[in-house]
């Protein structure tokens, strides 16, 4: 197997007395789509504003293509080819969705011509060619989700980071998405997913990572995971494993619809 | 598409400006009074002015409150090349934009690196302003407190006009050129990235755009195109002193034009000036006229209603008023 196109080694993060991430490794594979994971306020999306450059950690390193990342601003970061999108979505409220895009899109397009056509092939890539003269703060939750995915694909990254795409939206349109995402990953972007919906956790990672209260707590194949007594425990509460195996509930179909429902802090 | 509506398309934004500058080229014809000159002279110094804080807070969203700064760096550095350096105007005009443009850099460097926003911004903006106004004021170099005189030359050699619509008509050519270059920043990449800042700091970031790179390019630019209102200015009253060039006055009106005209538009800041200063002229010769006198401070009190009901019922000014009209009309064919 080659290099992981991304690697965290011993990110930790602190603000004041609060460890938020407690030295965290994480590997992405090439050409994967890695899942990270974990209860409401693990750390998820700290880890994410760490990995995208728009908090220094407070020690550990974050390599790309295994250069070190850890002392480069954002935008250098989006250029060296990392995109993420906003668990809060962050719309260009004023502009219209082709507009958005662009932003991104000018990123490798210095011409105005070229980086609004790259704009209008993205918005048909993610489904929203139609809507390209909507403003965006017109769009549904569902379009704008497709909004922030459209922007940070428009900039070409190698890898993108997803965190919590398919949050707030309804279980079609979870089905509509999921296909979407897994063609990115099929045109070769390496994906890094948080997410909350384990349906789609379970159909789209190659690999996920648990993270509980800042820990990495562990990291395998989604079956492995789903099924790992740790995970369980950390979802559910201590000894809840024990107790479901005393029921005979497979831990699988338990740690589903429980993990479901949360919103993340 | 066809080839054809994206060609009119792209020419679209043009031609409406050519339009503008013809309109605009032949007013003196219409008001040939040297009171309607003067005052249509003074309305482009002013716009230009306007199309330069535009520039900064319309497109980028960095609101200013001290572009009286620029305009003075502009004004004083024409007026002094001139008279300490015996430099020639049409000389002495490049090097005060570019200080004007230099003076912009060196405010966003202190206050854009600092993180500085908002509000924040906009005090810095007026104490920097503040201090150049005392400074000048006390200063021997800049004639302290008696101002500086330029020494009378007519002759377009000198950039003095005896006719007040020659002097029109160029300060027109520096308000379209202004224009202009508002519409190519609109269409470039750094336009876009500017207005991505506006809109939202964090998601430009991490799409890849260098916010602070980019508010400085804007705020160069921005004092830049302020100081060449204020050289416009240094040569058409030919005296300057502290209060005049670095006044909040200036500051004051390089926001209300295009915040009434409409913010982020090429067209705004001019459509606002003429608003702004038709109604200020309109409303203090009918109170002379009723009252027997002038009554000084009148135009600021209406200036300020105007700043309430373009806020309170036209958010994007003249310019949103005129686009929703269109709209409306196009929607009821």
């Amino acid at each position: 197997m080659s290099a992981p196109i991304l690697e965290c080694r011993g990110v930790t993060m602190r603000f004041g007395g609060l460890v938020a991430i407690d030295g965290a490794d994480l590997a992405v594979e090439t050409g994967e789509i890695t899942g990270l994971i974990g209860p409401n306020g693990a750390g998820k999306t700290t880890l994410f504003t760490v990995i995208s450059g728009f908090q220094r950690p407070s020690a550990g390193r974050v390599l790309f293509e295994g250069t070190d990342v850890t002392a480069l601003p954002a935008h250098r970061r989006a250029a060296a080819g990392i995109a993420r999108t906003f668990q809060i979505v962050q719309p260009f409220a004023g502009l219209d969705v082709r507009e958005n895009i662009t932003v991104g899109a000018y990123l490798r397009h210095a011409a105005r011509t070229e980086a609004l056509a790259h704009a209008e092939a993205v918005a048909e890539r993610v489904g929203l060619g139609p809507m390209l003269d909507r403003p965006a703060a017109a769009l549904t939750i569902a379009g704008r989700k497709r909004l922030e995915l459209a922007r940070a694909l428009a900039t070409e990254p190698r890898l993108l980071l997803l965190d919590e795409v398919l949050a707030g939206l309804n279980p079609s349109e979870i089905r509509d998405m999921i296909p979407v995402i897994r063609r990115i990953r099929d045109e070769g972007v390496t994906i890094l997913i948080v997410e909350h919906v384990m349906q789609a956790v379970m159909q789209l990672c190659d690999r996920v990572h648990v993270l509980a209260q800042g820990r990495m707590i562990a990291a395998g194949r989604p079956a492995e995971i789903a099924a790992d007594p740790g995970v369980i425990e950390a979802y559910l509460g201590h000894g809840a494993a024990a107790r479901m195996r005393a029921h005979g509930v497979a831990p699988s179909e338990a740690a589903v619809p429980a993990a479901a429902g949360g919103a993340d802090a | 598409m066809t080839r054809l509506a994206i060609r009119r398309l792209a020419c679209g934004p043009w031609l409406s400006l050519a339009a503008a500058a013809l309109l605009l080229a032949v007013l003196p014809a219409l008001f040939a009074s040297s009171a309607a000159l003067n005052f249509l002279g003074f309305v482009m110094v002013i716009a230009l002015a306007a199309l330069g804080w535009n520039l900064l807070a319309g497109y980028g969203g960095q609101f200013s409150f001290g572009h009286a700064a620029f305009f003075g760096m502009g004004a004083y550095a024409m007026a002094l090349l001139q008279v300490r350096l015996g430099l020639n105007p049409w000389l002495a005009l490049p090097v005060a934009v570019a200080l004007g443009g230099l003076t912009g850099l060196a405010t966003g460097f202190l206050s854009f690196r600092a993180g500085l926003r908002g509000s924040y911004f906009a005090l810095v903006t007026l104490a920097f302003a503040e201090v150049f106004r005392i400074l000048a004021n006390a200063m021997a170099f800049t004639g302290g407190a008696a101002g500086v005189l330029v020494p009378l030359r007519i002759g377009a050699a000198q950039f003095q006009f005896a006719d007040k619509a020659t002097f029109y008509w160029v300060a027109l050519g520096f308000v379209i050129a202004a224009m202009a270059l508002t519409r190519l920043v609109e269409r470039s990449r750094f336009g876009a990235q500017l207005v991505a800042v506006r809109e939202n700091e964090e998601a430009a970031r991490a799409l890849g755009v260098d916010t602070v790179r980019v508010k400085l390019k804007a705020i160069t630019l921005s004092g830049a195109v302020t100081a060449a209102a204020g050289c416009l200015y240094a040569q058409k009253s030919l005296y300057l002193d502290a209060n005049i060039a670095f006044g909040p006055w200036i500051s004051v009106e390089a926001l209300l034009a295009p915040i009434i005209g409409g913010l982020g538009t090429v067209f705004g800041p001019l459509a606002g000036t003429f608003l702004l200063l038709g109604l200020g002229e309109g409303t203090k010769t009918l109170l002379a006229t009723l009252t027997g006198s002038a009554v000084p401070g009148a135009d600021l009190v209406l200036f300020g209603a105007l700043l309430i009901l373009a806020v309170a019922f036209a958010p994007r000014g003249i310019m949103g008023v005129v686009a929703g009209a269109a709209a409306r009309i196009g929607g009821a064919r």
